[in-house]
Parts: C-alpha cells; structure tokens; sequence
C-alpha cells in the first residue's frame, strides 16, 4: 500500500480556462447565429440583402436617368429609374396649377405652416396663445394664396401640390381640435341633449368611411345649403376633413379627461370654479398634456390622409402628380414619380412620428417628477 | 327673474331647448332647400328607384349580377365585393403583420431592421399612393404572352393573377371560405382561458373538416390550370389587377399597424408572468400558449379591432383604381340615378352596420377571452 487511502488518485487534472466569451466575433455570433434556424433566417436575408441591394442601388442611383428633360433618353434598354419625370414635372406636381410666376407665393405659405406646426411642437410654447399664432399663419398663409392688397388675386381652384396638402391639413387640425374639444366635453357633459347630440356626431363620422365623409360634403352639403349659397369646392373637402378629423380626436381627448382623478375636478368645484374656468383652468391643460402623442399620431392620420381629396377632384400633392402623369410622354414613369412623392410624405410622417415618441418618453418624465 | 336664471337645473333646461330647437330648425331649412333643389331638377326622392334594373354593369363581382339586375342588387353586388376584398386584406394583414411583429422582437438584429424598416415605410405613407402605387407596378408588368410563371399554375401578367383553381368555382369559393371560418374557429378556441379538455380535439377539428372538403372537392371536380390560348388565359381563376392592387394596398398597410400591436400586446405582459410559468415547470410552448399569447391578446383584440374596421372602410379606396366595391357601385348609382342622397345614405348605412356589426364581434371576443375572476 502506498500512500494514504484517503488521497484520490489519480489526482484530477485542472479544467481549461472557460472559452473567452468577449470579442467581436462572439457577440456576432450571439446576435446572428444563436441557432440553426437563426442562422438559416440571417443567412437568408443576407443572401437576399446581397442580390438585390446592388440591382436596386443600380436602378436607382448609377443607372437612373436624372436630368435631360427627355422621355427617349429613359427609355433605352440600359436606364434605369427615370427620375427625369421628376425633374420634368416637378413644378406641376408641387404646385399644381398654381400659376407660375405666384409659385413663390405658395412655397411662402408653406413654409410659415411648416413653420407653426414646429413652434407648436415645443412644450415651453403649449398655451391659449397658440390659438393666436395658427390664427396669425393662417390669415397670412391665406392672404399669400388668395392675394389682394399688392399680390395678384387668386382663388381656390388655382390651389394645387403641396400647399394645398398643407393649408388642408393645417387647416383641418386648426379646425378639428377645437371641434374636438367641444364633443369630448359634450359627451362628458351632464346635460342629456348635448351627450347624445355629441354621441350620435362622434359615432357617425367615425363608423362612416372618409371618403364617404367627403363626398357627402361635396355632393350633399351643397343641397342643404339652398339656392345662391354657393360654396367652394376646398371649403367643402375641409368640412368633411374637419368632421372626421374632430370625431377621432374628440375620443382621444375624452380618454384623457377620463384619466384625471376625480379630485381635480372636485378641487377645482371646491375654489369656487364654474365649469368654463374649471374646464379652461384646471382640467384642459391636464387632460390634453397626456393625450399630446396620441392626437400626434392622429394628426399624422389626418396628414396622410388629405390625400383622399385626390378622388373628389382636387388637386393635392397626389392629385397634381396624377394630374401631370396624363402626358403620355411620361405616363410610363409614373412609379418613379410616386415614389418620389411617397418619399416627401415619409419625410413628414416620420418626423412627426419621431416627435410623438419623444413627447410620450418626455411627458412621462414629467409627470414622475413633479415640480 | 335673475335668480331663476342662475337655477342650476333651468339653466341646463333652457341651454338644451337652445340645442335641440336649433338643431331642429337646421334640419327643416336643409331639408327645404334639398327638397326645392331637387324639384328644380327634377329628380324624384325615395326609395323606389331601388326596384329599378340599374342597366350598369361591374366589372367583376363576386356574386352574380347582370346589367338587368336591380339597383338594389347592384348595392349588395359592391357590398358583396367590400366584403370579398375586405375579409381576404384582413387575413393578409394578420399573417404578415404577426409575422412582422414577431420578427421585430427577434434577437436577430438584420431580422428585426427588416421588420422595422416595413413597419416605418407603410406607416408613414398614405395608403391611397400605396394603393395607386401597387397597381400602377401590376399594370406595368408584361403583357399575359410575357406574364411571369410563377411556379404551381400561377401567372402574373399585367391583366392580373391567373391561378390555378377548382375546376367548379362555387364548390372553390365555399372550399376557400371553409378554410378560413375553421382557420378563425381554431384561432378562437386556442385563446380560450382555463383548462378545457376538449381544446386539442376542437383545434384539430376545426382545421381538418375544410381541408376534408377541400379534398373531396378536389378529387371529385379536380383542378383547372391556367392556360395561355390566344390572348388570355383559359381555365384556372384570374385574379383582377384592380382586386389585386386593393388587396395589398390595405393588406400591407394596415399589416404594418398589427405588427406594432402585436409587438406592444406581447411586450406588454408582465415578465414575473413567464417566470412564474416556467417555475411551476410548465414546458415552454404551454408558456406560449396557455400564459403569454391569453394575457396579451387582452391588449390585442380591442386594438387590431379598430384598424380591421379601418381597413373595412378604407376599402372604398378601390374607387381610385376601379375596383367595384361598396362606395365606388354607389357612387356609379347617385350619378345614374342622379338620387345622390338616398344613394349616400344607402352607404352610409351599409358602412355603419358594417363597423357595428365588427365592433360587436371583437367585443364578444373579448368578453370570451377576459380573466373570469372569482
């Protein structure tokens, strides 16, 4: 016998270092190719990122045709997207038929909306006082497009492209919100007439389909409206915008007068408020501080959606590109042309939804850190 | 006098008189006007045009109609094709959107850019250019000589889809809606909360009862492919580039808006939920199923709810490329007829029975799925 019993022999030799799990080519690993079936999905999409991102760059980019405002030079074999439409029809498709030498007159307007509608995004600006600045852009953005006093006087149906999206969605939510806010009170209201009056209007535009709501504006309204009441073919597609528009967002603010605690309400009463400064005081500023990123999102909606007066007959952003797709020239290169102008929709779509996040993450901040 | 007027409840009394009484004088002098401005006219008002023969015809309809049908029919035609358009973008919408809501969780991150990258593009673009867009794509693709084979019987050309189908269409059609009523049974009986014996059976018999009449179908009538002779397929169904179009123009839109709910509904259940779950030693696809996929479809349904009755509507987006369905029939008839209001109003109604009846649907579904508590 040698040694002591107790000793184990052989003795257990010492496990290797465990694999080093840092580096780059680890966590690639981690992220990429944890399984086989992710593997299979990463490789998958690779391959098909790989095929076709070069054959996509090349049609849009290396063998587009940009400038010569001349259809034969896309149609040979080798060219690919033909973005010359654009640089043709540019002036049509942003202005419509806006006349030529006003164009700047509309770019100005444009931008002063643009303008608002930024101002209106800074929380430090959230007053009554907003109410005077779209009031302000509005008369200004009007004067600019209607003209009197100096500017060569225009109307309406001269209206075309991208300002008329604009003024019609500046003008639907500057419209909309207050309309808004009058069925969501209504509805909230104690007063029986005025509930189902506001009840029956929310439920109707919003079972309705827009285009119904439009069409109904712009065939109907004018019926109502008896004889020598003649009303102008926008102010009919803003009625329905506006209409629909309020009865979204009069449930969106409804959600957020339900979300206050009945003490607000109660403490507000308790000072002595009637119900106009109560509401205006005490419970509006609230209730719509909370709803900001949902009435965003709606406004979003609103702003996609200005292009359904497309099919009523007037000529928005979408309707002057259709509009000046009917040359037969350049009829084959329409795709290219929506998709520049699906390009310049995303832009502001995704500006604002960015901003709603943003507004979402920073009034939950806000409302966790109290003053 | 001052003192009755600062009375709460006369107050209220006559701001309401106020509301009503004007409300109603608006509707008699709107009522007037069109009444006058339709006699000037001469256009009748009421309802009987509706036994008239429309004498239009649609393009395509999904149940039969011909030009001699009445108005009425000509309303149930567009309705029918609503419906048609509507119920097939629905389930478009749920499979790519759950797919896409899925992916975008992934821990793969090329995955889930992808799914991003859908979800910011078709969010962010209005649905009429998306729609315009699609079929602008299919009408330019090549002619039916040139169409592009697909594989299994399937075409694509610029007249559209032709498909390989059912050699007797109806016995398709009803095949077709079988599997999609069991498809939606099952989905219903597999959220069902507690513990029921019978689920697996149900879930099995939902499933195999259609394909059981699809086979029969297909052995007894067998399948018609398509076949170029001339200047158009024979045999098989084409799908028109006007349906086609609309289908993916609200299919792949609102799909975007469910993978956004699907993504919120799933992150939205609580994680000590799942780690419970799992140590009571439940497997992980009972996790899945019996844990996670009930308590976030609570979040789900009310949502995905509103943008299927928002698809529903926004299928009258097919009047900007011609497809026949509710709106763009009714709006043929209010300018044949030259009765627009009661043709609007025919609609409207239509519209909103619709909504309702869908709301009511995703109400009883949640109700069904709702936490019993003691």
């Amino acid at each position: 016998m040698s040694g002591a019993g107790h000793i184990v022999n052989p003795v257990i030799t010492a496990r290797t270092a465990p694999r080093n799990d840092s580096g780059w080519l680890v966590r690639l690993r981690a992220i990429y190719f944890p399984t086989p079936f992710q593997s299979f999905v990463t490789l998958l999409l690779g391959t098909a990122l790989l095929l076709l991102l070069p054959r996509f760059l090349d049609w849009a980019l290396l063998a587009a045709v940009w400038s010569p405002a001349d259809p034969a030079a896309c149609a040979t074999p080798e060219a690919g997207a033909c973005w010359a439409v654009v640089a043709e029809k540019h002036r049509v498709m942003f202005f419509g038929a806006f006349p030529y030498e006003q164009h700047w007159r509309a770019a100005l307007a444009s931008l002063l909306i643009i303008l608002a509608f930024c101002v209106s995004a800074i929380p430090r600006f959230w007053s009554v006082h907003l109410a005077w600045l779209w009031a302000g852009t509005l008369a200004v953005a009007l004067w600019l497009m209607l003209g009197g006093w100096v500017l060569v006087e225009l109307s309406t149906s001269d209206w075309g492209g991208l300002p008329l999206t604009l003024i019609l969605s500046a003008g639907t939510v500057s419209l909309g919100l207050p309309l808004a806010l009058l069925l969501a009170l209504g509805r909230n209201s104690d007063m029986k007439a005025f509930r189902l009056v506001c009840i029956g209007t929310i439920e109707l535009f919003r079972g309705l389909p827009l285009l119904a709501v439009l069409f109904m504006a712009s065939l109907i309204l004018p019926l109502f409206l008896g004889e020598g009441v003649t009303i102008d073919k926008f102010v009919r597609a803003l009625v329905g915008m506006v209409l629909f528009f309020g009865a979204y967002a009069a449930e969106i603010v409804r959600g957020g007068l339900q979300a206050l605690s009945k003490g607000q309400y109660e403490g507000a009463r308790s000072l002595g408020l009637s119900y106009w400064p109560m509401m205006i005081k005490v419970i509006l500023p609230q209730a719509l501080r909370i709803v900001v990123p949902a009435l965003v999102n709606d406004i979003i909606r609103a702003f996609k959606n200005t292009s359904f007066v497309a099919v009523i007959g007037l000529f928005d952003f979408l309707g002057a590109t259709k509009a000046s797709l009917e040359d037969p020239l350049w009829i084959r290169y329409a795709l290219e042309a929506y998709l520049f102008i699906v390009l310049i929709y995303f832009a502001f779509c995704w500006a604002m939804s960015r901003y709603a996040l943003w507004i979402e993450r920073r009034i939950d901040i806000d409302r966790r850190t109290p003053p | 006098m001052g003192k009755i007027l600062n009375n709460k409840d006369v107050r209220s009394w006559i701001f309401q008189s106020l509301l009503v009484g004007g409300l109603a004088l608006l509707a008699v002098t709107a009522f007037r006007n069109a009444r006058q401005a339709l006699e000037e006219r001469g256009i009748s008002t009421g309802f009987d045009f509706l036994d008239e023969p429309s004498g239009f015809a649609l393009s395509e309809s999904i149940i039969p109609f011909d030009p001699g049908a009445s108005v009425a029919q000509a309303f149930l035609a567009g309705l029918a094709n609503t419906v048609y358009v509507s119920l097939s973008a629905i389930v478009l919408a749920t499979l790519l959107g759950v797919l896409i809501g899925l992916a975008r969780m992934s821990r793969n991150r090329l995955l889930s850019a992808f799914a991003g990258l859908y979800v910011e593009l078709f969010r962010n673009t209005p649905q009429l250019i998306q729609i315009i867009f699609w079929y602008t794509l299919i009408i330019m693709l090549p002619n039916i000589r040139n169409a592009f084979e697909l594989g299994g019987g399937f075409y694509l050309s610029n007249r559209g889809l032709a498909l390989s189908w059912l050699a007797d269409p109806t016995a398709g059609t009803l095949s077709a809606i079988a599997l999609g009523v069991g498809f939606v049974a099952a989905l219903i009986v597999l959220c069902l909360p507690g513990r029921r014996r019978w689920r697996g059976k149900a879930i099995a018999l939902c499933v195999a009862l259609p394909l059981l009449l699809l086979a029969i179908s297909v052995a007894l009538f067998g399948i018609s492919r398509p076949e170029l002779t001339g200047f158009n397929f024979t045999g098989g169904a084409v799908v028109s580039p006007e349906f086609l179009a609309l289908f993916l123009g609200l299919g792949c839109y609102i799909a975007s808006f469910i993978a956004e709910i699907v993504r919120a509904g799933l992150t939205s259940v609580d994680k000590g939920q799942i780690e419970a779950a799992s140590t009571l030693g439940l497997p992980a696809g009972k996790v899945l199923f019996s844990v996670k996929i009930p308590q976030a479809l609570r979040v789900i349904v009310p949502v995905a709810a509103a943008q299927y009755i928002s698809l529903v509507k926004n299928s009258s987006l097919g009047v900007a490329i011609g497809y026949p369905e509710l709106f763009n029939v009714s709006n043929s008839l209010a300018t044949l007829t030259g009765q627009a209001i009661e043709c609007v109003a025919i609609m409207g109604v239509l519209y909103l029975l619709t909504a309702v009846a869908m709301s009511a649907l995703a109400n009883g579904f949640n109700k069904m799925t709702m936490i019993t508590e003691r």
